[in-house]
């Protein structure tokens, strides 16, 4: 069976020029239109979508939950949670860049300009730049760099520099490194094909950044053994850090309580939730995956 | 104008439509305007705090999703003194749904939360993943009569039942929970479920079993309440694959008074919205002022069925 994204079901969603009647609203269920959707490299994708104004409030960090189209005639059931990559106000658009891995996103690869697409958000708590930190790293590594990418337009704004170290397979599936240069961040890319991603030589490159004073706060996503070596060196030299997390997720309001991550918060573990907690933490509560 | 109102014993819902619990929270005043909805209903509270089943919590299945959440709450002190205060906030009538192993335990939780801000309590006797002699009371007749009977005697509100879809003979169920006390019946819980993936040949859900939610439902929980609507005098709030106003037309012709809602608003954040915009259009093309006409409205006693044809099978 499948059940028509935009039809009945959803006559309360806000498309392009609506006049919006809950002015209490933080999130809305959005039906934009596809303005473009193609392929950047062997693996990655873009999307941008086009929008009502008040999807244009995301920002860096914070996520959508895209009701992705069937890729095979068989419904996919829940919405699919994304990090933003790029807002685009001028444009009236929201960006995300994916990978094709599953059904959800095997559909949303099948989507043609013009074509509607079905969003909620922005959802959860995103990145923070706190006043005092005027030099940040950032790691990530694959699809995880989508996340972060958005950091470097918060950054700019604010005045902040920005390392940006993004940790690929090989070169051909680097992610965002236009996107970061262009805003003004110095990368530093780490590869598994000739052996820079390994954790010795990342270790390295960050205490340089650190004894360079570059490294007033971490921002990871991505890789787990990245949240692991920003914890350690976080703690070594007393430098607080941001994580974004992932779970699979129902509801995206926090009431299901299905996108549970467990943290560490004094010595004891909680629970989290990934969608209205998160999806990004403080590092250093953060238990891994 | 279409008069959407409906009773619940002495509750009066603005429309028919209301959240299912545990699908739902105050949180979702971030999308929709919660004052617009005919009950606001809080997730089944326990009385000690529980963190909730293992992750993932969550699967997909050809047709629809398996859940097994656990309950996840801070206890009832913490619900009393900071949930329900966020309830009170809005208009309409608040649920609060309850869940216990033990009758007398059960019995003292509905008690507690007879608080003014509360006007419903809901006996959640029916949480798919518990065993039917520690909480899952709905799966036999006379753990819901006992239940329920101790339940009512501790409490003046309004008592509305969650009964299991998984019980062998919801009728008999039904009868025993009006019998007991209850002004209403909830039908019903989630379907008990697994997921085994090929991959891993692992369970998919941290907890083995799941409820399943589907729009799939709809056509089984619908047999349910035409079967129970005949049987019992006390209103009925249908929930199972509400996904449109005309699945709310169709509960209410079975002989609901109410449904409740989860996966649409899982799906589509503003679905409860459209649904009774939908519901209101609906009913006004057809010229039908109230909708509580539509209850127990079914023409099973007029259908227009070719007995020839079946004959001419053999049957």
């Amino acid at each position: 069976m499948t059940l028509d994204p935009n039809h009945n079901y959803s006559n309360a969603a806000l498309r392009i020029g609506d006049v919006d009647r809950y002015p209490r609203r933080r999130v809305g269920e959005f039906i934009g239109i596809v303005a473009s959707n193609a392929g950047v490299n062997d693996e990655y994708r873009h999307i941008v979508v086009k929008v009502h104004e008040q999807a244009l409030k995301a920002y860096a960090g914070q996520m959508f939950h895209l009701l992705c189209p069937s890729p095979d005639g068989a419904e996919v059931w829940m919405r699919r949670p994304m990090s933003v990559y790029r807002v685009d106000k001028a444009a009236g658009a929201v960006e995300f860049l994916y990978k094709i891995e599953g059904r959800g996103t095997r559909g949303m690869g099948k989507l043609q300009p013009g074509d509607e697409f079905n969003i909620a958000g922005p959802l959860g708590a995103g990145f923070k730049l706190e006043p005092a930190w005027k030099n940040i790293v950032v790691l990530g590594r694959g699809v995880g760099l989508a996340t972060l990418a958005p950091l470097s337009q918060l950054a700019a704004e604010q005045g902040v520099g920005v390392t940006a170290i993004l940790s690929a397979r090989h070169q051909g599936v680097v992610m965002s490194k236009a996107l970061f240069e262009e805003l003004g961040a110095r990368t530093v890319t780490v590869l598994d094909s000739d052996g820079t991603s390994a954790v010795e030589n990342v270790e390295r490159v960050i205490e340089e950044l650190i004894a360079a004073r570059k490294a007033d706060a971490f921002f990871t996503c991505g890789s787990n053994r990245l949240l692991k070596l920003t914890q350690r060196l976080g703690k070594k030299h007393n430098i607080p850090g941001q994580v974004a997390m992932e779970q699979i997720m129902v509801c995206g309001f926090g009431a299901c309580y299905v996108c549970m991550r467990t943290f560490e918060v004094d010595g004891k573990r909680v629970l989290r939730r990934v969608c209205r907690e998160g999806p990004v933490f403080n590092m250093q509560e953060a238990v891994g995956w | 104008m279409v008069d959407l109102s409906v009773k619940i014993g002495d509750i009066t819902l603005q429309n028919p439509v209301q959240p299912a619990s545990g699908a739902f929270s105050w949180e979702y005043n971030d999308v929709i305007d919660l004052n617009r909805l005919g009950a606001l209903v809080a997730k089944t509270i326990c009385r000690e705090p529980r963190l909730g089943n293992p992750t993932p919590r969550m699967a997909e299945t050809e047709a629809g999703i398996i859940q097994s959440i656990g309950l996840p709450g801070k206890g009832i002190d913490y619900f009393i003194a900071h949930i329900v205060p966020e309830y009170a906030k809005f208009t309409p009538p608040l649920v609060v749904s309850v869940s216990s192993e033990t009758i007398e335990d059960f019995a003292a939780l509905a008690e507690e939360l007879s608080v003014p801000d509360v006007d419903v309590i809901e006996a959640n006797i029916s949480c798919p993943t518990r065993n039917s002699t520690g909480g899952n009371f709905a799966m036999h007749e006379d753990y819901t009569r006992d239940c329920i009977k101790a339940i009512r005697a501790k409490t003046k509100k309004p008592l509305w039942v969650k009964l299991s879809p998984n019980a062998g003979d919801i009728v008999s169920i039904a009868k025993a929970a009006e019998a007991a006390g209850a002004d209403a019946l909830v039908i019903a819980n989630t379907f008990l479920s697994l997921k085994i993936r090929t991959d891993n040949f692992r369970p998919a859900l941290g907890n083995k079993f799941g409820g399943l939610v589907s729009p799939a439902l709809k056509p089984i929980v619908l047999r349910m309440v035409y079967q129970v609507a005949k049987q019992v005098k006390i209103p009925i709030i249908g929930i199972g694959g509400v996904t449109k106003a005309e699945d709310v037309v169709e509960y209410m012709l079975a002989g609901a008074s109410a449904v409740g809602i989860g996966y649409a608003g899982f799906r589509n954040p503003t679905a409860l919205i459209s649904i009774i915009d939908d519901l209101a259009a609906w009913c006004d093309e057809r010229g039908i002022t109230k909708v509580t006409e539509l209850i127990g409205a079914v023409r099973d006693q007029d259908m227009e069925t070719d007995t020839l044809a079946a004959a001419s099978v053999g049957v």
